[in-house]
């Protein structure tokens, strides 16, 4: 009977677990959660080679290495790149790996929503960057280029903010800017489904027991985040549509000319902009908060006060955008309420870093790797975070705002911060994901190295911008006195760069020859350590039944009377057992069947993108209604494919 | 390390302030620097104390299980409220000290183009570009605009930043202490040659200030008949150049949109073309023969001029003081 349900519809049901097919198909949490790890380094890759340009041409004063088109666009890209191709999807790999691991899940709410989520980032990713085969730009209406814009220099070139009215089309003339807005109108697309999946999975598929304030950290502060994306990104993609609506079809919602008002932009853009920065940070957080405790043998310090501190942040970063305007010409009033506000963020922040200062306080401290990027992240997040006090004092940011002083607080919050916080999760999880340990001596030499090299680099960006360097400068002059620093940068980048070539040397040695990491490498509390590394398709043979906040924790130790943790004596059979019955599960398990319709939507999207900014030519408009329907007709075949469920386990 | 990588002699220092506005800004800027750098010390050493003290080493204990501590949690909410509400004092009023609109003073238009600041004296009928000229020792009040795309007027010796939003007037005001020459900088960016968008503030005594005045408000000189400068300016009514620019008492209406600079008093400027080079015979030289090389996506085409008519170009704008 399935076998006759499963051909009723467009493709047959996919059955292949292992090899290519599997992971076109697959719709497992973890896969995706990998293929999102994967592509999210690989731009991370692209982002940090286009920085490495940047920081060539600023070695020295007027820099001749890259032309002034070529310096916009890498600027431009680096900086979409790093924010929605690489920070935002790494998050995501890391909540689709390990959000279901710890609330005790099979996979998430909606798994094919989640296939999809992978598919339209992936590919919105491939159409941003096809602008550098396809794009097209030029000085704008009336100006003279004395030569062509090079292939380097043909993406969007408006920065990632793209502030109005510089984005329309009589400045941005030709189609990078296409590229730029209709590419995240879908890489943005991703966000939001997954975002509800998320959602869903955490309120409805928790294990018993589980209630809300025993969830690990890092899943609190994940939903903090997808609630964010959830009420942030309708706001962007509300402008990217008008916008890309200006450019295609003449609307006129940022042309001052016509009764449009470029300000508007600035408003629509930070009222997503900011949450975005919480987005890009609060999963960086949740790692750390699981990693500090484990590392200093000592449960989290106010578990609850971290919690609710996460969700106010979440709730103050809506009321705060107006502070990247302070010099735009707003309202007095406005200036100094927003001045406030901003402010306000700085005590739930504070709240977290004295707590995770408390959780070492009095601890037994284990430098391992991970260990040391949370540290990292503690100490670097909080000179971000005081730079970014002094941003609320609106006088002073009327001097640092469109410097390199900015620069210099947002690396430190997204680089000292989110960047630090994905290493420490991606050393401390190492064990999980691959079942092999990662060389310790490898990994430290990538924290010292990255350490001294992120220092190097953006900590002199403090003074070269309250000393007089302007943000998205191709060239400086001499007479400035700026060279020397910008020299220091330049070569911190350089070493930030041979950091990560030592991470990827660890990582693809030890994922081959590491050794044997066994299911709870690190004397861990959460659920995830409870199951096999890595972890079969159906996560938990037996769903676990949770009694306290740090569960497995106490299923292992007991407190003496000074409240020492004292190891239970079955604590090392439990582990044994749990290792032996993860891998055999006594019963199938019914596991959501893979499928081929997330991709064949996702493949779609891109073609009514191009459609959208060739539409003035015939095989645009067709290339518009072949990806339309592409899209409708994955959908129907999605809506009538049979649920076939493929019990697992029976071989075991 | 700040204080001690401060750059000598960096013409765009915020933290060198040259009149009163920056001044208060620079002011209000190190009570929070220190008491960040405070905040700073205390975090980052109380961080270096933990890592050393409670590392694991043999024989230590395995540590106490400390849930929390309702009592800190309050501590540490509340200190930082209330620094943060000391800090909020002396911001919100220098907010409104320095965009209160001042008595007396000196009004000067600024609008933005890609990629050059055009001055307007409105009390006086003047037209410039590029330096602006004030009187030191008095307010300025800048209404800004742009004709084009967003623009962010930045003097930092003088002032903070305001934006020139196209469509809209914004205002900002600066004063500079002592006759000099300031520097500026668009520092948002407006399109391709963005970083080749400078200012200059040149700050006179009241008597230079009338001087100045009563000389752009002149016609531009007469070359003398057969000159080299006479030659330069009949290349000047042929080659195109009349499309975009006025040279007043010469030629005073363009055709084309955008306007380009005003040339009247272009000699008595320093630099020219978005304040990015110096006025002098070789720049020009460069610039007439090929200005999109000079400055990407310039508004001012290759007009294919031969080295005759470019001496003779530079001949006559060197006579436009």
């Amino acid at each position: 009977m399935t076998t006759t349900a499963s051909r009723s519809t467009i493709f047959r049901r996919p059955k292949t677990t292992t090899g290519f097919w599997s992971w076109i198909t697959t719709v497992d949490h973890k896969k995706i959660g990998i293929m999102y790890g994967y592509t999210a380094f690989f731009f991370l890759l692209v982002g940090g080679l286009e920085a490495l340009l940047l920081r060539i041409q600023l070695a020295g004063p007027e820099g001749q290495f890259l032309s002034q088109a070529e310096y916009n666009a890498m600027f431009t890209m680096h900086g979409t790149t790093m924010v929605f191709l690489v920070i935002m999807p790494m998050s995501a790999a890391f909540m689709n790996f390990l959000l279901p691991l710890m609330i005790g899940a099979r996979d998430v709410a909606f798994p094919r929503l989640n296939a999809l989520s992978y598919w339209v980032f992936l590919f919105g990713g491939i159409f941003l960057y096809s602008t550098f085969l396809f794009g097209t730009t030029g000085a704008p209406a009336g100006g003279f280029l004395a030569d062509e814009v090079s292939r380097l220099g043909s993406a969007p070139n408006a920065g990632w903010f793209g502030y109005a009215p510089n984005t329309e089309s009589q400045y941005s003339v030709g189609t990078v800017l296409d590229y730029w807005s209709i590419g995240l109108q879908i890489i943005g697309l991703a966000s939001l489904l997954s975002s509800v999946n998320l959602i869903t999975t955490i309120f409805n598929l928790r294990a018993k027991g589980m209630r809300l304030l025993r969830m690990p950290v890092f899943a609190w502060m994940s939903l903090v985040v997808n609630f964010l994306l959830a009420f942030s990104l309708p706001i962007i993609a509300v402008a990217l549509w008008m916008i890309t609506f200006d450019r295609q079809f003449g609307s006129q919602f940022f042309q001052a000319a016509n009764g449009g008002d470029p300000i508007l932009w600035q408003h629509l853009f930070w009222l997503f902009g900011h949450p975005e920065v919480y987005i890009l940070v609060l999963p960086a957080m949740g790692i750390v908060s699981e990693v500090l405790p484990v590392f200093s043998r000592k449960p989290l310090f106010g578990y609850a006060a971290v919690v609710f501190a996460g969700a106010a942040i979440g709730f103050l970063g809506f009321g705060v955008w107006a502070h990247h305007m302070f010099s735009s010409g707003i309202g007095t009033v406005a200036q100094a309420a927003f001045g406030l506000s901003t402010m306000t963020i700085a005590i739930p922040t504070g709240i977290k870093i004295f707590n995770w200062l408390g959780t070492m306080w009095m601890g037994r401290l284990r430098f391992t790797t991970p260990m040391l990027f949370a540290i990292g992240f503690v100490a670097m997040f909080t000179i971000g975070g005081l730079s970014g006090v002094t941003h609320s004092v609106v006088p002073a940011d009327w001097q640092q705002t469109d410097t390199y002083y900015v620069v210099a607080h947002f690396h430190y919050v997204l680089f000292g911060g989110a960047i630090f916080g994905i290493f420490a999760g991606l050393y401390y999880w190492f064990p999980k994901l691959t079942g092999r340990m990662y060389s310790e001596k490898l990994g430290k030499l990538h924290f010292w190295l990255m350490f001294i090299g992120f220092n190097l680099t953006f900590a002199p960006m403090h003074w070269l911008g309250l000393q007089g360097m302007v943000r998205r400068t191709w060239q400086y002059a001499a007479d400035t006195n700026l060279g020397p620093w910008n020299m220091v940068v330049t070569i911190g980048a350089f070493v930030i760069a041979t950091s990560i070539l030592v991470f990827m040397w660890n990582w693809v040695v030890s994922r081959r020859r590491g050794v044997q990491a066994g299911i709870d490498p690190w004397d861990a509390r959460t659920l995830e350590w409870t199951i096999p590394s890595p972890p079969p398709q159906y996560n938990f043979a037996e769903i676990p039944t949770v009694t306290s906040l740090d569960d497995f924790w106490h299923r292992k130790y007991t407190e003496d009377d000074e409240e020492r943790p004292v190891r239970r004596e079955g604590a090392d059979a439990l582990v044994a057992e749990l290792e032996h019955t993860g891998r055999h599960p006594d019963r199938p398990i019914h596991l959501p069947a893979p499928s081929y319709f997330p991709i064949a939507v996702g493949l779609s999207l891109p073609l009514v993108g191009y459609g959208i900014v060739y539409h003035g030519e015939v095989w645009g408009l067709a290339l518009l209604v072949v990806g339309l329907l592409a899209t409708v007709t994955s959908f129907i075949g999605w809506a009538q494919e049979p649920s076939e469920p493929e019990p697992f386990g029976e071989e075991g | 390390m700040l204080l001690s990588s401060c750059i000598e002699g960096a013409p765009l220092d915020s933290l060198n302030p040259a009149g009163p506005v920056a001044r208060q800004i620079d002011g209000l800027w190190w009570l929070v620097f220190w008491i960040a750098a405070a905040i700073f010390v205390l975090v980052q050493g109380a961080i270096l104390v933990i890592a050393f003290v409670f590392r694991d080493r043999r024989g230590r204990q395995e540590p106490k299980q400390i849930h929390g501590n309702n009592k800190l949690e309050m501590l540490w909410t509340a200190i930082p409220a209330l620094i943060l509400a000391g800090i909020a004092v002396p911001t919100v009023k220098t907010i409104f000290e320095l965009t209160d609109r001042p008595d007396n003073a000196l009004t000067v238009e600024v609008i933005g183009h890609q990629w050059w600041f055009e001055y307007v004296y409105p009390e006086y009928g003047i037209t410039t570009a590029n330096i602006m000229v004030i009187p030191a020792g008095m307010p300025v009040e800048l209404k800004l605009t742009s004709e084009d795309v967003l623009h962010n007027f930045w003097v930092p010796q003088l002032a903070g930043k305001r934006y020139l939003v196209t469509g809209q007037e914004t205002y900002l005001n600066l004063e500079a202490d002592q006759p000099g020459e300031y520097w500026g900088q668009c520092a948002e960016f407006c399109g391709l040659s963005h970083a080749l968008m400078r200012a200059r503030v040149v700050a006179v005594d009241e008597a230079g200030f009338e001087q100045w005045v009563a000389g752009q408000q002149q016609p531009a000189v007469e070359p003398a008949e057969g000159s080299p400068a006479a030659e330069g300016q009949a290349t000047f009514l042929n080659a195109g150049c009349t499309r975009c620019h006025i040279i007043r008492g010469v030629w005073e209406e363009v055709t084309r949109q955008p306007p380009a600079p005003d040339l009247t008093h272009l000699a008595g400027r320093d630099y020219f073309a978005g304040a990015s080079f110096d006025l002098d015979a070789a720049h020009l030289r460069r610039w007439l023969a090929n200005p999109p090389a000079m400055k990407s996506g310039s508004f001012m085409p290759n007009l294919s001029l031969n080295d005759d008519e470019i001496t003779a170009l530079i001949a006559y704008l060197e006579t436009l003081e």
